[in-house]
């Protein structure tokens, strides 16, 4: 590290030129074409296999894989595509280690699955990269359909419903496409503005047009979009973040985790300042991939503090390590009590049957920067919710007929990007079913 | 310490791995190195008349490749030495004069006329080498002369040529098989009619390796066009061991030495040769593709195995497995056996389960939660879950005691022998007396 990580307070360019592209750069190196060969030949083809059963697309990774092992990598894309059309960036983001490597019957015996995401990601860049779209559209059927949010789960459903020739009009609050995809994974997951590649690649499907910056409540209504389209798939994410709710979270120097990685996504990383000192509050995805990216652009000292158990964290054991590797430190069992300009007191506690009580003992931790990760909220969508989410029955279907919903912001399943897609490619199925039966 | 050195048809080495007749011998400075690397012998590569042929100027090899591009099969179109008769006698004199303790055997491939096995065996012998080997087992290129295997094809003129050259030298003959023939005891009695001193086989197998599907030609592509070649490597071990198991135990060649061939790549596959009747072993395909340094693990694993099992030396394990090599129809048909799958070791891939299902007896059930059990009434034993199980020794072949009764025939498993030969639904079945 250079002096830059030893300047007091907050401060952008910590780091060379250099060291930012490393820092950025591909976190797991691509597997060349022996590589993947020689990955592929460990995978046994199990019979009714644990990793396609673990996969929420269900993708068949047996056959994808024996398909590399074939040497017909295009062949095993189209395995791949058939269940998730993001295949590409779920071979970057998913955690295959809770997924479908977990579920490796050579994780069982070896502790050392198949390489499955590495696999797919040979596989689905191959296709990519000569600039193929295997999948053509269905005659046009005259039905139109709006997806609001271009997120996974949104660009999993639009391109579905424009397979099967339905007109598709893809609305998002943000400038560009990819929702989460493009604003919210870590830099170093998905480089080489990878996101906006795949949704180029996606949209070769045709019958898709993008609107952006058309936020639900804002620039349109729910009863507008039912009124001018066929069906409405609904796929906004998480839009509201919670607070600390403590008497100084208005301090500049307390940021929103989320808008952190959207800004360091979205900038040089040389021009994004960070705080010599910064203290992560969460314990999911967002708080590692918020604490990893400080650390890469040149914090000197940060910690991840979560006020659970290290077992109730929701980040994967592989992204803990993966902290831990890059110098963050992970303290648990502590919550935040009170916010200071120059750090945060926290108080230890205790998980009992009266659910999570402070212990007394408070410590202080230096902070010149303090990022907020404890989850984000839906809006007001005017559906009945489930919990914090929208309600739905089967394959995304809200209280309101003719209105659909998938990914984040519609209860049940987990908030992954390859749960994501599954909603939006079964809601998208449900729609066209509907569409193409009813009047 | 394992004695490993052998008296191998009158001809002494210091353990029994020769290097083959083939590139690896093909000259002076690569059998230096041989020996140097402690191989204990080798078999210069086959000498021919002046004028020496000549090879293609393309690839000579094609490859059959498994994981990782580990080399299973090797397949070649390369002819006999290229070059001068005078060169390569001038050669084998040198090394064997500094080396007197290797085995230096000399393949020779001449024309099928007497007059020029009495021309070129002098020359051999000259040089002070302890044998000869005549090939007649190269497939490709020279068989189209009417040499190489178009000789080892023929028993009489096996027989013929062998005598020819017993007749014209002192030195032990060995001569060299081809597989490229239904019944390989038939060249061997010849060679033993010959007087021949020893076989060694197999030589190579006809074939194509891959064909370019973009040229549609076969590989090794020579401007667009393809020859067969011959087939050698670790693939082809088990067709070797069974040919030289069947010379081992037919009668009429019993005392004659084996030199074995193929496929030998550890000292594992030394040993199997050895113990179906060879009492040499001649290597080619390891080498090439490794290295002369794994003679290394090819002596230590030998001599470390034959320490733990208390063999004194190569002649006392040689043959050892051949009074177990039988007919199927002196198989015991009382022996019964189940497939018993061992829970700890089971990873639950359902390899067994679907090889069973799909193309064997529905002898393996599977529950919900992945645990694959032997359905007893229906085990054959036929093994195939056994060989399709990646984890070793998970499933394993039980055998049922006397006594007990099988459940899928519902007959008690009977203690006596009992084979084809006696089954009462063979029609040509004897009797009990």
């Amino acid at each position: 590290m250079t002096r830059g990580t030893r300047i007091d307070g907050i401060a952008a360019g910590r780091l060379d030129e250099q060291q930012y592209t490393q820092n950025f750069g591909d976190l797991y190196a691509p597997l060349d074409r022996h590589e993947a060969q020689v990955a592929s030949d460990r995978c046994y083809f199990c019979y009714d296999a644990p990793c396609v059963t673990a996969c929420p697309t269900s993708i068949d990774i047996p056959l994808f894989i024996r398909q590399i092992a074939t040497d017909t990598p295009e062949a095993a894309a189209k395995t791949i595509f058939d269940q998730n059309i993001l295949g590409g960036m779920c071979a970057r983001v998913c955690p295959t280690e809770q997924l479908c490597e977990e579920a490796c019957v050579r994780e069982a015996a070896e502790g050392k699955p198949v390489q499955i995401g590495l696999l797919q990601r040979y596989a689905s860049d191959t296709v990519m990269a000569q600039g193929k779209h295997p999948f053509s559209r269905a005659a046009p059927t005259g039905k139109t359909v709006a997806v609001v949010g271009a997120g996974p789960a949104g660009l999993s459903a639009a391109h579905r419903l424009a397979l099967h020739g339905h007109e598709v009009v893809l609305y998002d609050a943000k400038p560009k496409p990819g929702g989460l995809n493009e604003y919210g994974i870590a830099a170093y997951k998905t480089p080489d503005d990878f996101a906006q590649k795949e949704v180029d690649w996606l949209m070769q499907i045709g019958g898709i047009t993008f609107r952006h910056e058309q936020k639900l409540g804002a620039q349109m209504t729910l009863d507008g979009l039912a009124d001018a389209h066929d069906a409405v798939f609904l796929s906004i994410g998480l839009g509201g973040v919670n607070a600390l709710g403590l008497a100084d979270d208005g301090l500049d120097n307390v940021v929103d985790a989320v808008r952190f990685i959207e800004t360091l996504r979205q900038s040089e990383k040389s021009s994004v300042p960070i705080g010599r000192n910064v203290v992560v509050i969460g314990g999911g995805m967002t708080a590692v991939d918020a604490a990893v990216q400080s650390r890469l652009l040149g914090a000197e000292n940060v910690s991840i503090v979560y006020r659970r158990g290290q077992d109730r964290m929701s980040a994967s054991a592989k992204e803990q390590d993966h902290a831990r590797h890059e110098g963050v430190r992970l303290i648990c069992n502590a919550q935040p009590v009170a916010v200071h300009a120059d750090g945060v007191d926290f108080e230890y506690t205790a998980d009992g049957p009266d659910g999570l009580t402070g212990t007394g003992e408070v410590f202080r931790l230096a902070a010149d920067q303090v990022f907020v990760a404890i989850g984000q909220t839906l809006g007001e969508v005017g559906l009945d919710l489930d919990g914090r989410k929208i309600a739905v029955t089967g394959p995304g279907r809200t209280s309101r007929a003719g209105v659909w919903a998938g990914g984040d912001c519609a209860a049940g399943g987990e908030d992954l990007t390859v749960t994501a897609v599954a909603e939006g490619r079964d809601a998208a199925e449900d729609i066209h079913a509907t569409l193409m039966n009813g009047a | 310490m394992a004695d490993l050195s052998i008296d191998f048809a009158g001809i002494k080495s210091p353990n029994p791995f020769w290097l083959a007749s083939a590139p690896p011998t093909d000259k002076e400075y690569n059998v230096r190195r041989a020996f140097e690397a402690g191989w204990g012998g080798v078999v210069w590569k086959t000498l021919g008349l002046d004028p020496h042929i000549v090879n293609v100027n393309g690839p000579r090899y094609g490859a059959i490749y498994g994981a990782d591009r580990r080399l299973l099969g090797l397949n070649n179109i390369e002819l006999i030495t290229d070059r001068p008769l005078q060169t390569n006698l001038e050669e084998i004199k040198a090394v064997k004069r500094d080396w007197p303790d290797r085995a230096m055997v000399v393949s020779l491939m001449v024309p099928c006329e007497e007059w020029a096995w009495k021309q070129i065996l002098p020359l051999v012998e000259d040089t002070g080498a302890d044998g000869v080997e005549l090939n007649f087992g190269c497939p490709h290129g020279m068989s189209e002369r009417g040499m190489g295997s178009a000789v080892g094809q023929v028993p009489e003129y096996i027989e013929m040529v062998t005598r020819w050259v017993k007749q014209n030298t002192r030195m032990p003959c060995i001569v060299k098989l081809t597989p490229n023939i239904t019944d390989v005891r038939q060249p061997a009695e010849a060679a033993y009619r010959g007087g021949a001193d020893a076989v060694s086989l197999i030589n190579t197998i006809n074939s194509i390796t891959s064909v370019n599907l973009d040229l549609f030609a076969p590989e090794p592509t020579i401007d667009g066009k393809g020859a067969h070649g011959g087939y050698c490597g670790p693939a082809v071990k088990p067709i070797a061991l069974n040919m030289v198991a069947e010379i081992a135990r037919n009668t009429e060649t019993a005392d004659l030495p084996i030199s074995g061939i193929g496929g030998i790549t550890t000292w594992r596959d030394a040993a199997e040769f050895i113990a179906l009747g060879a009492g040499s072993v001649q290597v080619c395909t390891a080498a090439m593709t490794y290295g002369f340094k794994i003679v290394e693990e090819m002596k230590s694993g030998l001599s470390q195995w034959m320490d733990e099992k208390g063999h004194t030396s190569i002649a006392a394990i040689s043959g050892r497995a051949v009074p177990n090599c039988s007919d199927w129809k002196n198989l015991n048909l009382n022996y019964v056996a189940k497939a018993k799958i061992n829970q700890d070791l089971c990873i639950s891939c359902g390899r067994c389960f679907a090889a069973c299902e799909d193309t064997s007896h529905q002898a393996i059930g599977m529950s919900a939660d992945r645990t694959f059990t032997v359905i007893d009434e229906e085990c054959v034993a036929c093994n195939l879950c056994v060989n399709v199980c990646p984890v070793e020794d998970c499933i394993t072949m039980e055998a049922m005691a006397p006594g007990s009764v099988d459940p899928r025939t519902g007959k008690v498993v009977e203690e006596g022998f009992a084979d084809w030969t006696t089954h009462p639904n063979n029609p040509a079945a004897v009797a009990a007396e």
